[in-house]
């Protein structure tokens, strides 16, 4: 049963995986994520993850790639493109190096790992039930982990000051302009947007 | 698997027979909805044609009552388009984003259930003991807004897919108005996990069986917030600027036709009656109420519970009636500057008085302290946003002259 609904799941991962990366438009790209997202949640539910599974959900297909497709049919750049054209030269290549080192990690990491705690069924056991997951998994994020969980909230709040930062317009290029401009232009188009 | 096992239907060993009442469940509540749906299409009609001084559909059926069967089979057979522009597999798929998730949210809705003097809400059907819901996942209400993000996408989608401004133009409002009030939504909704310790909704119905619901036991509040952005979450007036006419031509759904459009106005209606349930779930005791003749006392939590949904039902149908839509920066600023601070605030002084309970401290302590230390941060967030106002409007004119100028 286990076996079934890994398999099934990978294949769905999998899939996905490769359709983002193989689509020529960027929306289609953004779904086959949603669809490789949905099977991580799958096999969070078949680790008995329950809460990590819905998190998934709601966090990363819910928030992140909606967010993904919300730019990309704003901005305009939701049109197929040639996929043979190298943005940048060399860019394949190094892809492909890129890409089979990381492999090559993970399945050393994999192989060397064959015998040690994570592979073994009983050191995996849950600690306790489904319903205790979440319960759990709350007093570990803020007792434990609460400076972690700290940083990374105040990583994500400079991030969001450094999009508002970076949206303003320079405010005293503006100033120096209207200096040498005099005061009755500033009246002018006060009263012109009172108006409106 | 450990998904549903908190249901005593599925604790035991799983036989032909389990599968069988499992099966009856889903089919009454997939006919349940469906149902529901029809009427409910007609009771919106007839209300507010009721407070326009209209009459209504008054000719298919007594009472008009048969209008949304008609409705649908002329929908049924009306011709499918598809618009050379559009992106023919994602505009296939959107109606059924949209659908699906609206299936799904009902399930883990308790309808009925005695759950009063220590009963365990559950019901007998052919000898088994069962809950009246289809599904008791551990995450419950989470499973609420897993699929209520999901819906998010179809109407992105429909929007995008159909290769034409309009539609575009509403799916993009669409989606940055249910993001905008999903956080709210669930802020509103944690108030509810603190108060009652936990997620699954028949935990959270049976922790609400002697009268002390969670309307009062989270002060009211939360309440408010949830009903509010439940609305805009819906895309119901007066938060539907998702389809705005006078702006937008049909919204979304611009482009869709026939069986597809049909898909869309039921996944809408559809949400309307999971977002009203679950609202009843969290905040007004479910299925609880009186047991009056103590012979038929399985019917009396569900009566009440339809009760409950209809007096939601009501409401919605009422604020259409009523109220103008919002403009769009009115949408933003209501969500943003005021529900989410406030559901956030509401959820630390909840979070305050629970934790004031372990450690005993006075609650008269507690809550002035908590009070002062919210409209302290109320007062702040006021002054940054009118500081960031009027720094708005300084640069935006500045930016007027300097442009005019040139």
């Amino acid at each position: 049963m286990e076996t079934v609904v890994f398999l099934i799941s990978a294949a769905v991962i999998l899939s996905g995986a490769l359709g983002v990366i193989l689509s020529n438009n960027p929306v289609h790209s953004a779904l086959f994520m949603v669809q490789t997202l949905f099977g991580v949640a799958v096999l969070f539910v078949l680790l008995e993850a329950t809460f990590l599974a819905a998190i998934q959900v709601i966090v990363y297909a819910g928030a992140i790639v909606i967010l993904f497709v919300f730019v990309i049919t704003l901005l305009g750049v939701d049109r197929a493109e040639d996929l043979r054209v190298e943005p940048i030269s060399g860019q394949r290549p190094l892809a492909v190096v890129l890409g089979v080192s990381i492999f090559g990690i993970i399945l050393t990491v994999l192989i060397a790992a064959v015998g040690s705690p994570t592979v073994i069924q009983e050191a995996n056991i849950p600690i306790g039930d489904a319903a205790d997951n979440t319960k759990l998994l709350g007093e570990t994020l803020f007792s434990k982990q609460v400076f972690s969980v700290e940083l990374t909230a105040l990583l994500l709040t400079v991030a969001v000051v450094g999009a508002v930062v970076l949206s303003t317009r320079p405010k005293g290029l503006l100033i120096s302009t209207l200096e040498e401009q005099g005061d009755d232009v500033l009246d002018d188009d006060l009263e012109e947007t009172g108006k409106e | 698997m450990m998904i549903i096992a908190s249901d005593p239907l599925l604790s035991s060993e799983i036989g032909l027979s389990v599968v069988a009442v499992m099966l009856l469940k889903v089919v009454l509540a997939f006919a349940l909805l469906m149902v529901s749906v029809m009427l409910v299409i007609w009771f919106e009609r007839k209300v507010v044609a009721d407070m326009h001084n209209r009459v209504g559909p008054s000719l298919a059926g007594p009472w008009g009552i048969l209008q949304t069967l008609a409705d649908g089979i002329k929908l049924f057979f009306k011709e499918d388009l598809l618009p050379a522009r559009a992106d023919r597999v994602v505009f296939r798929l959107a109606p059924y984003l949209s659908l699906v998730p609206a299936f799904l949210s009902f399930a883990i809705v308790p309808i009925g259930g005695d759950f009063t003097n220590g009963g365990d809400g559950t019901v007998s059907i052919f000898g088994h003991r069962t809950l009246l819901q289809v599904a008791d996942p551990p995450v419950g209400v989470l499973l609420f807004l897993a699929l209520s993000s999901i819906a998010v996408y179809g109407v992105m989608l429909a929007g995008w897919s159909s290769g034409s401004k309009y539609p575009l133009l509403g799916s993009v409002r669409a989606s940055a108005q249910m993001i905008s009030y999903e956080a709210a939504l669930g802020l509103a909704m944690a108030t509810v996990f603190l108060s009652s310790g936990t997620l699954s909704t028949s935990g959270i119905v049976a922790g609400q069986a002697t009268w002390n619901w969670n309307l009062v036991a989270t002060g009211v509040i939360p309440f408010v917030i949830f009903v509010i952005a439940g609305t805009a979450e819906l895309n119901r007036p007066p938060f539907d600027l998702v389809e705005a006419e006078q702006e937008l031509v049909g919204g979304f759904h611009t482009e869709y036709s026939s069986i597809r459009f049909a898909l869309f106005f039921l996944a809408e209606f559809m949400n309307m009656i999971t977002m009203s349930a679950i609202a009843v779930t969290l905040f007004l005791g479910g299925p609880n109420g009186p047991i009056l003749i103590k012979q038929i006392s399985w019917v009396w939590p569900i009566l009440w519970f339809f009760l409950k949904v209809l007096a939601f039902l009501f409401t919605f149908v009422w604020l259409r009636a009523t109220l103008p839509r919002l403009r769009y920066d009115q949408l933003m600023d209501l969500g943003w500057k005021l529900l989410i601070p406030a559901s956030l605030g509401w959820f630390l002084l909840i979070a305050a008085l629970n934790i004031g309970e372990d450690r005993g401290w006075s609650t008269f302590l507690v809550v002035p302290i908590g009070l002062l230390v919210l409209s302290l941060a109320a007062l702040l967030l006021n002054g940054a946003i009118k500081k960031a106002r009027d720094s708005n409007i300084n640069a935006a004119d500045l930016s007027e002259i300097s442009e005019g100028t040139e």
